[in-house]
């Protein structure tokens, strides 16, 4: 029992591969070999094939589909449109935002790409010639891109299912196309703040809507066993758990009959947190043939239907005293929401935490408006690597900071720190209602100008002006809100947001660990693991990770909104410490002492004061097995739900160095400096990863990804062709650095970090490229800055030539 | 995303090439690298009834120099012209220009033949041929003719290729000495179409033009040779004013479309700083040696 200590504590606690080390990530091994397991990896016997005949038409009437030659196909086995589903009140379906969404078009199309019809076949092949000879027969209808011309009067209205209706889910509708109103703030005193104020400023900031654009689309296997009448459900999931409940409340089966899993999903981004009509469609097939159906998206079908995110048409205005100091904040929004209002986000919140737009700033008053719109366009308005419209609020902050710095004339740094909120008024109650939990926003931005030299980039940028040349410098100090979250304003059909973890010790000194999360590539398997290691003292390597079987991991909300770290290893945390005060009993029992007298020491109980007597959990973990004291139960197992009390606030300093090439409007990054603040940091090395693939999107958005409609509701682009996805040739250089601010209120102090550089990036770049035209007095430029669009700026301004 | 049914031929000789063409008239489509044809079969843009894989057809592989012009096999791969040294040492401008064109996995299946065949006017390879007046060799069922590249553009996906014909090779005759050349493309990413791309060649000789050649990608329904803009440089000694001249002239004869590479006044300005810098670079690397 007693051991000679031959390792030191440090050599000890190195070995456990715990919270801070740079461990390599345990999944790698199997992704690099090309041994995932992702959903198009599966194949099961007898299975079958479903896709969609889709609408080429934005918005019309179905006058009526013929399916017989697509039926005559050899290898075409069924095709399913709304009237088939419709007895089994499957047609439409409940979305996560109080709305219904067709799942085969009834009547209507919506959207271009809709879905119309589901072939299902033996094979893919045979499918997609079914799909070629469905014919259906459209009378089109006038078509409403442009959500401000969707609420005029007179226009058509679009849901005719709901024109009548007061509401469809997330408050009062104003217009047959209009979806919800939903404001936040003081509306009196901001109208004051903004009578009195020495200085206003006033932009139009248009966030465009753009894709997650995962590497794997969406797709599912569905397999209903007739026998023993249990559906199991594979797919890419972010959210298995929540899939099961969706899919039991519409299928009407109960969620014992049901087994949702989800596989290695290559990258979510938020895309694959709703429920699709793929995923309907392959249920009901299988039901009815009794064979398994996959359905697996194609690039175009992913980009073009499920799930967009952002389309936010801002309006932005700060009041301010002559020295720039902020007095009170505006923000008006058209929230362009497409055909059905699907947006995935807690469900109180409409418009998501968009009230954190006050940023890392004192703003003394503020009044927000928020209006939901319907139009000829895909559902979806997801958070896209962001925390719920959080990054459109951080756009929007950002971006005005610049404004009203240009506008009376100081320093972009200077009008931050002016207006920051200070280190010493944690917890901050913003005027919004939020409760900042820690942060120290001066020292980061600090550190960042340091590092990147800010004051002679600012001379060269003036030599450089000087000679007719563009360079821009861009700052953003964004923070984020991440963690949803409490149950008190957090729920999503009801269930409340928290996490969940449950852990076994097995009895030679090895353990696994289930949790209600689902990684999509954010190397859970390895953070957890660390996390537990540290908690538990058993090595890292030995603790196995599980998630994504509704089966077998305890029921969690899931993994989106960079909730995992603040709420899901909370809970990884707390049922570490849950083992160990049982291991603690079963030591004092081993050891014959109290309790009292045990002090933890990295893997081990030992006596306080007889540093050689000692019980190491390999050894309390087969005691827990084989000799227990009285009254205590065999094993050592336990579960922890974690409610959060507050979200976390991650934030940092970003700086982006530009040149802008006058002649072609391209734009060429010079440098990007991240510095970020997740508070505990448990492995350095996957935080530097995220980071780097969050500003390599946040590139992406703000250099050009947008989901372009034409007129008549065409989608353009939707490959990546054209849907611009940065390879390594095009991807800046990243520069990564950090500060440590813990929270208060995690049981680690993390906050959680994931997405913090897409919604810092973004404006980062973003004022980047429009300080470099700030000399000529340009104050916003749209997004996304492509090479012609920056070039039509110059063109106006007549130095392209 | 999955092409509708075909049949497929995959012929060992020229000959077995001209009979299946022969014998299949529009139904038949010469299949080689792929990677143009491919994709729009999976868009069911295109939907052949035979598809006749040049893969392994003999004797239309390789780079030579025969009677002193380049023959370059219609096969040969877009990978294959970017490893030739000689190749580049005679004709730098091919491996440019096949440096700019996608990404080395396309590159490596991608021909020169199908490039220039191929008909889309975003393809690189044909302002190129155009401005080094390369000579396509057609064969059909009447044996053999020659098309010039300036020549063989007529629309989006129209050529010069008869029913019943494909081409076997493309020749390029020897650059005279002194000639520079240039090929500037301006894209959205690696592995996009040009949003304006502009070929040149151009001799000096004691600081006079004596040659000169400028060929436009992508801004207008073909590829575009720019006789004019040739011409106004061709007797200067391509200074500022002949430049200017030139690029006007280039310019004037674009009709891009707009699309998601931008508007038309862009990619017409484009296509003019494209110009511009082509110029200049070829007649820097004239000057060079
Ligand atoms: C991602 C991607 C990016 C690309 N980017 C570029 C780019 O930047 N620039 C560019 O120029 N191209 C680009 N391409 C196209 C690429 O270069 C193709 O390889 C080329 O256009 C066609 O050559 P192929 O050998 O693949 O021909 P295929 O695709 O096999 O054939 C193309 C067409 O030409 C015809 N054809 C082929 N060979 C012959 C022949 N010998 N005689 C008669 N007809 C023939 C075929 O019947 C077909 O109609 C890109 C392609 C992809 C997939």
């Amino acid at each position: 029992m007693s051991e000679t200590k031959t390792e030191t504590a440090a050599e000890r606690e190195a070995a456990l591969g715990g919270i801070g080390c740079d461990k390599r990530r345990k999944e790698d091994a199997r992704f690099i070999r090309g041994q995932g397991n992702y959903i198009d990896d599966i194949k099961l016997p007898n299975m079958v094939f479903g896709d969609f005949v889709r609408s080429p038409y934005a918005h019309a009437r179905i006058k009526s589909i013929d399916a017989e030659k697509a039926k005559a196909v050899p290898g075409v086995i069924a095709v399913l449109t709304a009237a088939d589903l419709k007895p089994l009140n499957l047609h439409w379906m409940p979305t996560l935002a109080g709305d219904t969404q067709a799942v085969l078009a009834d009547e209507k199309v919506h959207f271009q790409n809709q879905e119309v019809a589901f072939v299902i076949a033996e094979d893919r092949y045979a499918a997609a010639d079914g799909i070629q000879l469905v014919d259906v027969d459209y009378e089109e209808l006038p078509v409403l891109i442009d959500p401000k011309k969707a609420l005029e009067d007179g226009a058509p209205i679009l849901r005719e299912d709901v024109k009548d209706k007061d509401e469809v889910g997330q408050g009062p509708r104003r217009h047959p196309n209009h979806i919800f109103n939903w404001q936040s703030g003081d509306k009196d005193a901001t109208d004051k703040a903004f009578a009195g104020a020495q200085v206003t400023v006033k932009e139009e900031i248009f966030y465009q809507r753009v894709h997650p654009a995962p590497i794997e689309t969406c797709g599912c296997v569905a397999s209903m066993d007739a026998v023993s009448g249990r559906l199991t459900l594979y797919g890419t999931f972010q959210a298995p758990h929540v899939v099961r409940t969706i899919v039991s409340l519409i299928a009407g089966l109960p969620e014992s009959k049901i087994r949702v899993i989800s596989p290695d999903v290559g990258g979510g981004f938020g895309n694959k947190v709703g429920a699709y009509p793929g995923y309907v469609c392959a249920i009901v097939g299988s039901i009815v043939l009794g064979r398994p159906v996959k359905w697996i998206e194609s690039r175009i079908d992913n980009i073009s239907t499920t799930a967009f995110a952002r389309d936010y048409h801002m309006t932005g205005e700060l009041a301010a005293d002559k020295d720039g100091k902020i007095t009170g904040l505006r923000a008006n929004v058209l929230a362009d929401h497409g055909a059905f209002n699907t947006h995935a986000q807690p469900m109180k919140w409409p418009a998501g935490f968009f009230n954190i737009v006050t940023g890392s700033y004192d703003v003394p008053t503020a009044h927000v408006t928020v209006d939901g719109v319907y139009t000829n366009k895909a559902p979806g308005g997801v958070s896209y690597r962001c925390s719920f419209r959080v990054t459109e609020a951080a756009y929007l902050i950002e971006r005005m900071l610049d404004v009203l710095a240009q506008k009376i004339g100081v320093d972009k740094a200077e009008i931050r720190l002016r207006n920051f909120i200070k280190p010493e008024q944690f917890p901050y109650n913003s005027c919004l209602g939020w409760e900042y939990d820690s942060g120290d926003y001066p020292a980061a931005l600090k550190q960042a100008m340091k590092a990147v030299g800010y004051e002679d980039l600012r001379k060269e940028q003036a030599e450089k002006r000087a000679r007719g040349e563009l360079m821009g410098i861009g700052i953003a100090t964004f923070t984020e809100i991440v963690g949803a979250g409490p149950s008190r304003n957090c729920d999503i059909l009801g269930i409340k947001m928290f996490e969940s973890c449950e852990i076994r010790v097995h009895p030679t000194g090895s353990a696994t660990a289930r949790l209600g999360t689902k990684s999509t590539g954010q190397g859970h398997e390895t953070t957890y693991a660390q996390i537990i290691a540290t908690e538990i003292g058993i090595p890292s390597d030995l603790i196995t990770v599980e998630e994504g079987d509704t089966d077998t991991a305890p029921y969690g909300l899931g993994t989106y909104g960079s909730r995992t770290t603040p709420v899901g290893a909370a809970a990884a945390a707390r049922a570490g410490r849950k083992i160990r005060e049982k291991a603690k009993k079963i030591a004092a029992h081993m050891l014959e002492v109290s309790e009292n007298d045990l002090e933890w020491d990295v893997d081990r109980f030992t006596v306080k004061g007889v540093p050689d007597l000692s019980a190491t959990m390999k050894d309390i973990a087969m005691a827990a097995y084989s000799n227990l004291p009285e009254g205590l139960e065999h094993g050592l197992e336990v579960v922890d739900y974690y409610d959060p009390p507050n979200m976390t606030y991650p934030f940092g300093a970003y700086i982006c160095v530009v040149d802008v090439n006058r002649h072609t409007g391209e734009i060429s990054v010079r440098s990007f400096y991240a510095l970020d603040d997740c508070g505990t940091r448990i492995n350095p090395m996957i935080i530097e990863g995220q980071v780097h693939g969050g500003l390599t999107e946040a590139f992406g958005i703000a250099m050009g990804q947008e989901i372009v409609y034409d007129d008549m509701g065409n989608v353009l682009g939707a490959s990546f062709l054209d849907y611009f996805m940065p390879t390594a040739v095009e991807t800046p250089h990243w520069e990564t650095d950090h500060t440590v601010t813990p929270s208060p209120h995690h049981p680690l102090g993390a906050k959680g970090v994931g997405e913090s550089p897409n919604v810092g990036g973004v404006p980062a770049f973003s004022n980047a490229v429009v300080d470099a035209f700030a000399h000529l007095g340009v104050t916003h430029m749209p997004m996304p800055h492509a090479a012609w669009r920056v070039w039509q700026t110059c063109h106006e301004l007549g130095i392209d030539k | 995303m999955i092409p509708a049914s075909f049949e497929y031929h995959r012929p060992g000789s020229v000959d077995e090439v001209v009979s299946l063409l022969a014998e299949l008239g529009e139904e038949g489509r010469v299949l080689a690298g792929g990677h143009s044809l491919i994709p729009m079969m999976k868009l069911r843009l295109a939907e052949p009834a035979h598809l006749i894989d040049l893969t392994g057809v003999e004797g239309l592989r390789g780079i030579a120099e025969v009677e002193g012009a380049i023959h370059i096999g219609a096969m040969t791969t877009q990978a294959e012209i970017i490893k030739s040294d000689a190749l580049a040492e005679r004709c730098p401008i091919l491996r440019e220009a096949a440096e700019l064109i996608a990404d080395p996995q396309v590159r490596a299946l991608g021909t020169i033949g199908g490039n220039a065949a191929n008909g889309d006017p975003g393809n690189d390879i044909p302002a190129v041929m155009m401005a080094v007046d390369a000579a396509y060799v057609l064969r059909g069922s009447d044996g053999e003719r020659t098309v010039a590249a300036r020549d063989f553009y007529q629309g989006p996906f129209e050529t010069a290729l008869a029913v019943g014909e494909f081409l076997t090779a493309i020749r390029i005759p020897a650059p005279p000495a002194g000639q520079g050349q240039a090929y500037c493309k301006l894209k959205r990413k690696v592995g996009d179409y040009a949003i304006a791309a502009t070929a040149v060649t151009l001799a000096v000789d004691g600081g006079v033009c004596g040659q000169a050649a400028v060929a436009l990608t992508n801004v207008g329904i073909t590829p575009l040779y720019a006789e004019a803009a040739s011409t106004a440089l061709v007797g200067t000694a391509v200074d500022a004013a002949a430049v200017e001249a030139a690029v006007e002239a280039a310019v004037a004869i674009t009709d891009p479309a707009a699309d998601l590479r931008g508007p038309v006044e862009y990619r017409r300005h484009a296509a003019g700083v494209m110009t511009r810098r082509a110029i200049e670079t070829a007649l820097a690397r004239a000057k060079g040696g």
